[in-house]
């Protein structure tokens, strides 16, 4: 009982110190998440005219039925399962500079998934009804449907994501040593997760023989490889502004980044193989599947409108991958970094609109629509990219001070008690004057 | 110093509450019984007689006040040994629409923002007939039909192995005994997976709050079939459900003036549509797909 008493009490300490270090910072950190909020609420204000409405709100119709907001969700599941290339070389190959942040990755990547998930209820028509989707409660059309899998995958990989770097931070606040035999499977578990959930993502795709430019065997692994380039760039990205404007000592070493930009230099090779090859295949068999192609790259029958940005998403990866291909340019932090914005940018077109409205033009009975999302699409899709932001700013506000050693269990006893001293001190002071 | 730290709590505690309180409040207050209800509403095949009754009647209501009309709403299940097929004599079609429109007004349909009908014709120029990428879709002459033209009207194939089934999450959408596709319209969620998941294009998202003139509302429903539907759930054809499952044909059978719509039973040896099988060339949309449609073209002869 005791014990029980001291644990909660303990917990409550560390919740209550949680708090009050997320409440204090910067003046840059209090701009930083106040515009955040702001983007939010706006964000949010466009959602509710959407939920009133209808999704007759957006730019989506029934030959376009899924826009912006799906194009953002399979950009984002790509993007979180990403980490997995942050946990591979830290937990199996023990390769220590990326050992020291494959917390903040998997942090990111608990970030990325709730995005993803929010896309998915923006999405829906009927979101006052999304309690169907649950499992036991509703009744979930487990195994048949994708995206009951999707559900379950994303949720899992969230939870996974959550509870490693959580329960790691928690012992190092402590300063006790992880018990590796109850967190390691979970570790394990999340490689294949990393790797499942994208597939699921892509599979929700391909299961459509109604949709031939979804309808190919190849788009698992394209999904893989164009998300293991995304995902570390923004990773990288987001690293040096943590070593920049973090006033805590902590270790994001110049060789973790490159280590990370060579696995990029693969994953983009990969990347553009695959496409290749699928290219080759429409375009030298030529069938009617070409159509969603033709649309994308060189416009269908004078509709033209994605070929502008695939186009510049190509000329994107394809520099992007040069730059990341030569050990030179890879490892100055000036090219590196642009190497970088280009494949965020590059890949978010080929596989977020590049990839999603395709697939609906032309529709299974030939009719072409061009769909061009609208503002209100734009300010929901900031909202959520915003909240994404906010969130992993504030774990990371918590994670990081964690991480250097400066926000810990030690230190707050030896803070209190120097407290207590100079509250005794202040008394007889006071008992003095009296 | 202790003074301090327990106003702090304090601020956090009550700064909390507030919030929470500030949440629920609104959600509770603009929550009528009504509404409570609709939210809690079970899927349809789980409910008991006495539920749907209760359901029906609650709808009846609604209608009654929304369109002024009493309403007669069926939950009449599938007539035993009866499997339903469609056949469509494509030489014969002159691309008129009527069944377009025939169809729009009895199955109470969205007139307009969004307009929203089950049956489209395409227009194929002579000489083509599975690549629909020349199709028009909107044409618009004055007499029809248009020399060098053939029309193929497209609607729900009513599959035998329905993709759109498959791929809903929520079990939204399922095939009766009777092979008619259908949907609970209170139960779907408007993800919009089976549109993108039919390759005939066999279904359409309400994307805003149907708009249905009063003295156009057809009061005679069924609860799967032409109810009015709602804001941001799918619906398709069935068959006219609400007709077939009292021996009538669908009404865009009959709004065709030149005959080119059959309907029939496939369980029954005498009926039209065992008829055309056995005698005419049929063939079946997309059948490479692999989704079994019930739904016949076929030419004279």
């Amino acid at each position: 009982m005791e014990k029980l008493q001291e644990l909660l009490n303990e917990t409550w300490h560390f919740y209550k110190r949680t708090l009050i270090l997320v409440a204090r910072g910067s003046k840059l950190y209090y701009a930083w998440c106040i515009s955040l909020m702001a983007i939010i609420a706006i964000g949010f204000l466009f959602y509710m005219r959407q939920h009133d409405l209808g999704l007759i709100a957006t730019k989506m119709n029934d030959q376009v039925s899924w826009g912006l907001y799906i194009a953002n969700f399979t950009y984002l599941v790509g993007a979180a399962a990403a980490a997995v290339l942050l946990v591979i070389p830290s937990y199996v190959y023990h390769f220590k500079p990326i050992k020291e942040i494959v917390v903040l990755g998997e942090l990111f990547a608990a970030s990325s998934i709730v995005m993803a998930i929010l896309f998915v209820m923006v999405d829906l028509g009927r979101l006052d009804r999304f309690w169907h989707m649950l499992p036991l409660i509703g009744s979930m059309n487990f195994p048949q449907s994708l995206l009951a899998w999707d559900v379950l995958a994303l949720n899992g990989y969230l939870f996974l994501n959550l509870l490693i770097p959580v329960y790691l931070l928690v012992k190092f606040y402590y300063r006790k040593e992880p018990n590796w035999k109850f967190i390691l499977p979970f570790i394990l578990v999340s490689i294949p997760m990393a790797v499942a959930i994208h597939t699921v993502t892509a599979f929700l795709y391909n299961g459509l023989p109604a949709r031939p430019f979804w309808n190919a065997s190849i788009l698992a692994p394209r999904f893989l490889a164009s998300a293991f380039c995304s995902g570390p760039a923004i990773i990288i990205i987001i690293f040096q502004i943590i070593r920049k404007v973090s006033v805590h000592h902590i270790e994001i070493e110049d060789s973790a980044l490159f280590k990370i930009s060579e696995l990029i230099a693969y994953a983009m090779f990969l990347n553009l193989f695959l496409l290749s090859a699928e290219i080759f295949k429409e375009y030298y068999s030529q069938t009617v599947h070409i159509a969603s192609f033709r649309y994308l790259f060189e416009g269908l029958h004078g509709h033209k409108e994605l070929v502008p940005w695939i186009w510049s998403a190509m000329t994107m990866n394809v520099v992007a991958f040069i730059i990341f291909l030569i050990p030179q340019t890879r490892k100055r932090l000036t090219t590196l970094n642009l190497g970088c914005l280009l494949i965020i940018i590059g890949v978010w077109i080929e596989k977020g609109p590049g990839f999603v409205i395709p697939g609906f033009v032309p529709d299974p009975l030939g009719e072409i629509f061009e769909y061009f999302p609208n503002h209100l699409e734009l300010m929901v899709s900031f909202g959520i990219w915003a909240t994404g932001l906010l969130i992993f700013t504030l774990l990371m506000k918590v994670a990081i001070p964690i991480e250097a050693g400066e926000f810990s269990h030690v230190s707050y006893v030896e803070r209190s008690f120097r407290r207590e001293e100079e509250y005794q001190g202040w008394r007889q002071d006071s008992f003095k004057k009296w | 110093m202790q003074n301090k730290r327990y106003t702090r709590r304090e601020f956090l505690r009550n700064a909390s509450l507030a919030a929470l309180g500030g949440l629920t409040i609104p959600v509770f207050s603009s929550c009528t019984k009504e509404e409570a209800e609709d939210f809690l509403q079970k899927h349809f095949r789980e409910m008991t007689p006495e539920e749907k009754k209760r359901i029906i009647a609650k709808l009846e209501q609604r209608y009654l006040q929304k369109y002024g009309r009493k309403f007669q709403i069926s939950t009449q299940e599938a007539v035993p040994d009866t499997f339903w097929a469609y056949g469509l004599e494509l030489s014969r079609c002159i691309g008129c629409r009527r069944c377009v429109y025939a169809c729009v007004k009895e199955n109470n349909h969205s007139r307009h923002d969004p307009q929203l009908q089950w049956i489209r014709v395409l227009r194929l120029k002579r000489g083509n007939l599975i690549n629909l990428e020349n199709s028009e879709h909107y044409y618009d002459p004055d007499l029809v039909p248009e020399k060098g033209f053939i029309y193929l009207p497209v609607q729900c194939q009513q599959c035998q192995e329905p993709p759109c089934v498959k791929v809903c999450p929520v079990h939204a959408t399922w095939q009766e005994p009777d092979g008619i596709v259908v949907v609970d319209y209170n139960w779907c969620i408007g993800c919009r997976y089976c549109i993108a998941a039919c390759p005939y294009k066999g279904r359409v998202f309400n994307w805003a709050e149907p708009n249905i003139p009063k003295e156009e509302i057809n009061p005679s429903v069924h609860y799967l079939g032409n109810r009015p539907r709602m804001k941001c759930a799918v619906e398709k054809c069935t068959f006219c459900i609400q007709r077939v499952r009292q021996g009538r044909y669908p009404a865009c059978v009959e709004a065709c003036p030149t005959g080119t719509r059959k309907f029939g039973n496939l369980l029954d040896p005498n009926s039209e549509m065992r008829y055309i099988i056995d005698r005419k060339r049929v063939f079946r949309l997309k059948e490479d797909l692999g989704t079994e449609p019930k739904f016949y073209y076929f030419f004279e002869a």
